[in-house]
Parts: C-alpha cells; structure tokens; sequence
C-alpha cells in the first residue's frame, strides 16, 4: 500500500502550523506568541537528540505496538484526519501524531479494557444503560478499520486510503448514523470511541505520543502544565502563555 | 483460611472524610480505630505531576477498578438491570481520602429547610402539595441543631467563603479563612445578577484563600488556581483533604492504623449486635476477620449500602409495598444550566475547583412554590475551574461535531464560554431505590448493589423552572449566543453528570422510616454507625460533602458516646 505523503511530511507541518498561529496572531490575539513560536520552530529543527525533537517519541523514532500491518493504521489515520483535519490554525490528527497515540493506547489497560466491568452474561441494554459489548476497545477499533476499507470498496471500489475527503466523510457518516452492521457492537458507538480518541490524541499531553510539539494547545491556547495561575487570573485581558509538557524538563 | 485479628474499639470501612473524621475524633479519645482502605496509600507527593487530563480525567487514574466491582442499573422495576460497566454518570473514588481527594471543594451547609422539609412544605402548601410517592420526610435533625458540626467541619476543613447569602441559617462564627479571588469572570456574574435583583456571593471553598492551620494543628495551604482540581488531586496541599487533615491528626494520636488493599465484604453480626467486618486483601486474595466494638461503614453511598444488604443487617425496601427502608429514597442531583458564547477570550484555563459565585434566590423554599408543579431549587453558580481541552470543546447550536466546522468552532469557543450552572436537588420517588442485584457478582463472588433510578416529572419541572433562570442571567452577562441546557428525560448512566448520589441509608426519628437515627446509629444493632450521603433523606440543591462533614462530626460524637455508655443514643 501506498503510504500517505502527509505522514512523511511532520517538518512541513511545523513550518505550516508556525506560520498559520502567526497569521492568527496577526488577526488581533497576543503578540507574544510570534517570539515563541519562531523559537519552537528553531528547536524544531535543531540538531537530533534534542528532546524538543522527539517529544512523545523517546529516542526520536515512532513505530506501531498495535497495529500489525501499515494498512490499518493508515486508514486509522485517514479517518482521524477528517475527524480532526489540517487547516490555517495548524496541524490535524495526522500532523498531531494521533494515530500513533490510538495505535499505543490499544495496546494497553484502554484498549483491554483493564478497569472496565467484563463479566458475563452480556445483553444488549436500553440506551440508558451504556456499554454492554463483550468486545474489547481494540476489538472494536480493528473491525471498524475494516468494514470501512469494505465500505470503501463496495461504495467506491476503492482503498479507503485513496478516496477524496468527501467520499471518507459519506462512509463515517454512516457509522455515525448507526448503518454499518457491526459485530458485536454498533457503528454509532464505534463512532463515538473514534471521535474521543481522536481529541484525545489531539490535546492529551504529548507524553502520550499524540499532540506533537503541543502544537493541539497551541492552537487551542491551552497551556498545558503550569505551576499556578495566581499571579495571572486577575487580568481583565487574555493572557497568553507558552504550553508546556510534563515530559519537559524544567 | 480466615484469620482473625486482634480486637479494636473502633473499625471504620474506607478512608475519606467520614473515615477520617470518625478516626481522628475517636483515636483523639483514646479509642483504638483501624481504618480499612480497599484502594492504596498516597498524599501530597503523589500528585507532582497532576496536571495531565487524560490520565486523571479521562482514564480515571483515582477511580474505583470497575474490573473488580461496580453496580447494575435499571430505569424501572419493568427493565432488566445491566452492569455499569464503564464509568459514567459519575465517579466513585478509591484510595486513601476516596472521593474525598478528587473533589472540587465546593462545600455548602444544607439549608433549614432541607432538614424538616416535609414539616415544612405541608404546611406552607398544604400535605398534597406532592403527590404520595415522592416520599420526602424530615432528617430527624434540624439545621440548628447540626449547626455546631457544621462549624466544626469548616473549621477542620478551614473553608474560604463569606457569610452575606440572605438565604442561609444561622451561623455560630464565620468562615475560617476570606473568600476566594473575585476574577473578571466571577465579576460578571456578579454584576449581571446584581442587575437582575439577586443576591450573588462567593461559593464557599476548600480551595483555601490563604494558609491555614486548623484546630488539630494541620496545615491546609493557599491554593495557586492551577485548573486542576475535580478529578485530580492537590499537589500543593491547598486543596483541604482528608490526607492532609483528618487522617494526619489521628494517626499523630499512635491510636490509629490504617489497613491498605483491604476490601471489607461482610458486617458480621450477632444477635442485635455486630462483632466486627470480614475482608479480603485486594491483591493476596487472603481473608481476615476484624473484630472490633463499634464499626463505621465509611465508604461511599452505594457500598455502605451494599454491605449492610450483604450482611442481612435492616429490612430491605420493597417498592411494591413500601416496606422496609433499606435502600429507600436514593436520590441524585439535578442540573439546570445554561452556556454563552461570548466574543472576546477570557482566561477559562485558570481556575480552581470552588472558585465560583453563586445565587441562592431559586434555591430551598427561598421563592414561592404556590403556581409551581414542583418544590426546592437550585443553587445557580458561575465557576471557574479550569477548562481542560480534551472535554471541553464547546460548539454553537447547529456545529457538526467533528470536522472542518467542528474543528473551528471548538478551538474558537475553548476560551470564549460560559457556563452559569444549577446544582438542583432532587427529591426521593417510592420507584427510586437501591437493591441487591440477583445476576451479577463482584470478584469476591458478593453480588453487585442493582440501582433503579429515573427522573421524576418534579425533577422535569425544577430542571425547566430553573434552566431558564440560568438563561436569564447567560442574557445579562452579554453572551452574544445563550444556549440553554436540553430539558431532561430518562435518567441515562452513561453521560458523567455528578457524583452526588444520596440515600438508601436515610437518617430519621422513626426507625418504621429510617435506617439510622440522628446520631447516624443502626436502629437494629447499636454498635453499628453508618453515615455519609447514604443518609440524606432527599439531596439538597448544593453539593453534598459539608452537610456529610458535619453527619461524620455528629456520629463521631455518637461512637465516643456509645463506647462509653452503650445503648442506644436516642
């Protein structure tokens, strides 16, 4: 399969991302921000090593603890991408890094479901009632990657992957709306887990592999890890502050 | 094997603030008092790096395992109860300080009325002002008479607030430490519902204003408005706990043990009294018998009850025939609200858990119920308390919710909403109760506690009364789009809306009504105390834990009286 040139191209979307904040800030928020941007994007292409470089991704390399063939993990992508796409404010879930965040988050206590209540019998509830799969989250995560490369098929006679944005969007909208026989579990909620995961690798701390570069809350104006507000929260006027990580050192 | 451990005075089951308070009270007295303590050791050193949404406020990092236990639930006795399998509609703590770490801290004495608030309400608006199966009653307290232990918890507690709210009781001294900081944003609520004719004032907060140190001599800090408070827990010590509290001061007595990993399932009981609790150790699966004069179910609502149906201790409720009391009059909170959309940013990310104004001129019996097809209120509050951006990502009427549009409008609005929200309360319905669950066990093999709950047309009509008050004061504060909150239907478990659930072990005068009396004392075995929100005959419009501060006091007081002079303390 071919792979997807947006996931080979994070630098660019730095650059992109750097640029769009910049032209926000033009557009009237803080001005502070220019200087620490032109900073971030300094560190950003800063010698190898560097632990600005490689946040979320120690040693600086990224690789799948889940997912076991590249396929799925680029319709994974794809499908947060239009969840959570690329525009003028910055990057999306694929510059994010968030399908690198599902990908390991499935592999451990969520995608096992390790606190979660699975004893038998299982029967299907009212709505009201929640959750009552006998399916794991990456049970769940691995036939929806599927049944959207068959709906792709059947639909457009083609790879998921290659589709234009509006043919993606017709077939997660028919898992929003709950058309997509699922085994095991509905579409509708399969749906919703995406989408949760999808802003959850937006915005959870990069610690976690997604929101790369904190460019999510920078783009949000969420500044992450900070000590206190005390001095701050009497301001009449926003105040802007440079995120940081708990994975920073500082 | 079972083995049996030295008796004690005192055992009480989980460690938070009843917990806590129960220990330092009675170990202060020379009693000897284990502590039992499903979940693990922590405090203040453990929350260095706190500030991290998704392991804290996603995954639940300080939540009770659902793997090994939860409940089953069910709208109505017609549905087949299924287990909750996720965490939902609210979160159940664990660990040292349970709910009692993770909270917010917003801390508020119920009001006069919600203690005689069937007296009360008959004769105002005539005995069928509800119809019969809302099955309100009076606490078997008055305000004034628990008014000394509310003063008590404040003072331990050294909550940060100010006495100008016209709607309150009376109160013996103020509050231990000022108000919180009044920011631009509470100011804005301040002004609007000033223009309106209400009566704003600072929430009152366990997020201290300043450094305190409390009459047991610990030290409570200023809190730094980090944002991050529900659902974490305090790295600065400011945000008062029973770790840094309660727990401290019993254990400094050397009268005090707490026992960790120890999952009590069984009140062993012989004849009208107990003898002390069975449990298991969580992750040796080793069983000991804890033998003690007095115990203290000191868990959460839902477990305190579970335990005493386990243990076959009190009359199970039966809603066919509204006998028994056990598991009667569960009750859960309801949230009127209203958002605005406002044009310019404001500081949201700031914030602290109580950090907040609020107005109590729909609340209690403060406006007059005579047109309306309900009673009580809501408090309505602005507050502050720190936005966090995987669960906040607000979006106008009309967004889709994901996309290009989504994507927008979410990062636009993070900085630039409002929400002026409603703790309402919620009265208890003849249909509304708990029970053992007969399908589903825990992994001690003892079955589930099965929860039958829906919203009542009281709870629609408070809800829609209110919600639109909130709107009134999202207009006045110059949103440029208000949204008000969807009108209620069916109680669903899987949305989080609070964790303020009460009843099942109401307190009383008549043990024909009630499961404890007002001493918090089991009228069927007189060595046995049960208190926490379990004994709330209704839920009041406020969060619960400064009216459960002040129950623990008084039932303290109870155990060091009743280990003195047995009998029964009524």
């Amino acid at each position: 399969m071919a792979k997807n040139d947006k996931n080979f191209s994070r630098r660019d979307f730095l650059k992109t991302s750097g640029i769009a904040t910049g032209a926000l800030i033009g557009g009237g928020i803080i001005g502070g921000l220019i200087g620490a941007n032109t900073n971030q994007q300094d560190t950003a292409s800063s010698p190898p090593g560097t632990p600005q470089e490689s946040l979320g991704s120690p040693g600086g390399v990224r690789g799948l603890v889940f997912f076991k063939n590249n396929a799925e993990f680029e319709i994974l992508n794809q499908a947060t991408e239009r969840i959570f796409p690329e525009d003028d404010l910055g990057p999306g879930a694929i510059g994010l890094g968030v399908g690198y965040f599902i990908d390991q988050q499935l592999s451990g206590s969520y995608g096992e479901n390790s606190k979660e209540y699975m004893q038998p019998p299982f029967y299907e509830g009212g709505i009201t009632q929640g959750y009552q799969s006998r399916l794991k989250r990456n049970e769940m995560f691995r036939q929806g990657i599927q049944l959207m490369q068959q709906e792709a098929q059947s639909r457009f006679n083609a790879n998921f992957v290659d589709l234009e944005g509006e043919q993606m969007d017709e077939i997660l909208t028919a898992f929003q709306e709950d058309e997509i026989q699922m085994k095991g579990t509905t579409s509708l909620f399969f749906f919703r887990l995406l989408r949760q995961a999808t802003l959850e690798g937006a915005y959870a701390d990069p610690i976690y592999g997604g929101n790369h570069n904190m460019e999510g809350w920078r783009m949000k104006n969420f500044p992450g890890h900070q000590t206190a507000y005390i001095n701050e929260i009497d301001s009449e006027d926003f105040v802007d502050i440079e995120p940081q990580s708990l994975g920073m050192e500082h | 094997m079972v083995t049996t451990l030295d008796s004690v005075d005192v055992v009480t089951v989980g460690v938070g603030w009843t917990g806590g308070i129960i220990a330092a009270e009675c170990a202060k007295e020379g009693l000897k008092v284990v502590g039992l303590e499903r979940g693990r050791e922590r405090g203040t050193e453990d929350f260095s790096i706190v500030h991290d949404e998704y392991r804290y406020a996603i995954r639940y990092e300080l939540m009770q395992d659902l793997s090994k236990e939860t409940i089953t639930f069910r709208n109505n006795r017609q549905q087949r109860a299924l287990p909750m399998r996720q965490l939902g509609s609210f979160l159940l703590g664990e660990g040292l300080g349970g709910s009692g770490t993770h909270w917010n801290g917003q801390t508020w004495r119920f009001l006069p009325y919600d203690f005689q608030i069937k007296t009360m309400t008959d004769e105002k608006y005539g005995a069928n002002k509800l119809p019969a199966e809302y099955t309100i009653q009076d606490w078997g307290i008055t305000y004034d008479e628990l008014e000394p232990y509310f003063d008590r918890f404040e003072k331990t507690a050294g909550i940060s607030g100010e006495d100008i709210n016209p709607f309150w009781g009376q109160r013996s001294s103020p509050y231990p430490t000022p108000p919180m900081k009044k920011t631009p944003i509470l100011q804005r609520f301040e002004t609007a519902t000033s223009n309106l004719g209400l009566s704003p004032f600072m929430l009152p907060s366990a997020n201290l204003s300043e450094a305190y140190e409390n009459p047991d001599g610990q030290q409570i800090n200023a809190c730094q408005y980090c944002g991050f408070c529900e659902r974490f827990g305090c790295e600065y010590g400011a945000k008062t706990s029973p770790e840094i509290t309660v727990v401290p001061a019993a254990r400094e007595t050397g009268n005090y043990e707490i026992k960790f990993n120890a999952n009590v399932v069984e009140v062993m009981k012989e004849g009208d009294r107990v003898t002390g609790v069975r449990y298991y150790d969580t992750q040796t699966f080793e069983e000991f018998i804890q033998p003690a004069n007095v115990v203290v179910l000191t868990s959460y609502v839902l477990n305190n009850a579970k335990l005493l149906m386990v243990s076959e201790i009190g009359q199970q409720y039966d809603p066919e025939s509204g006998q028994g009391t056990l598991g009667k009059n569960y009750a859960y909170q309801i949230l009127p609200g209203a958002s605005g959309f406002f044009e310019e940013q404001m500081n949201t990310f700031m914030g602290a858990g109580a950090l907040g104004m609020s107005v109590d001129d729909f609340n209690g019996d403060a406006f007059d119920h005579g047109d309306m097809d309900f009673i009580h209120g809501a408090s309505l509050s602005m507050t502050q308390t720190g936005s966090r951006p995987i669960l906040h990502n607000p979006i106008p009427p009309d967004t889709p919710s994901w996309g290009a549009d989504f994507k927008r409008a979410s990062i636009e609005n993070y900085t630039r909403t409002l929400g002026v929200g409603g703790q309402g309360a919620s009265m208890p319905h003849r249909e509304n109760f708990m029970a053992l669950d007969g399908t589903y066990k825990d992994i001690y093999g003892v079955p589930l506690l099965q929860l039958t709950y829906n919203f009542t047309d009281q709870d629609r009509a408070l809800h829609s009364y209110i919600t639109e008050k909130a709107a009134e004061i999202m207009q006045e504060m110059g949103a440029k789009t208000v949204v008000a909150g969807n009108p209620i239907s069916d109680y669903d478990i899987v949305p989080y809306q609070t964790t303020h659930n009460t009843g099942g072990t109401i307190m009383g005068a008549d043990p024909a009504t009630s499961v404890v009396n007002n001493f918090l004392q089991h009228w069927d075995a007189e060595n046995l105390f049960v208190v926490g929100a379990g004994n709330f005959a209704h839920n009041g419009g406020y969060n619960p834990t400064g009216t459960v501060g002040a129950l623990a006091y008084r039932c303290a007081e109870g155990v060091i009286r009743y280990s003195r002079e047995g009998g029964s303390l009524v």
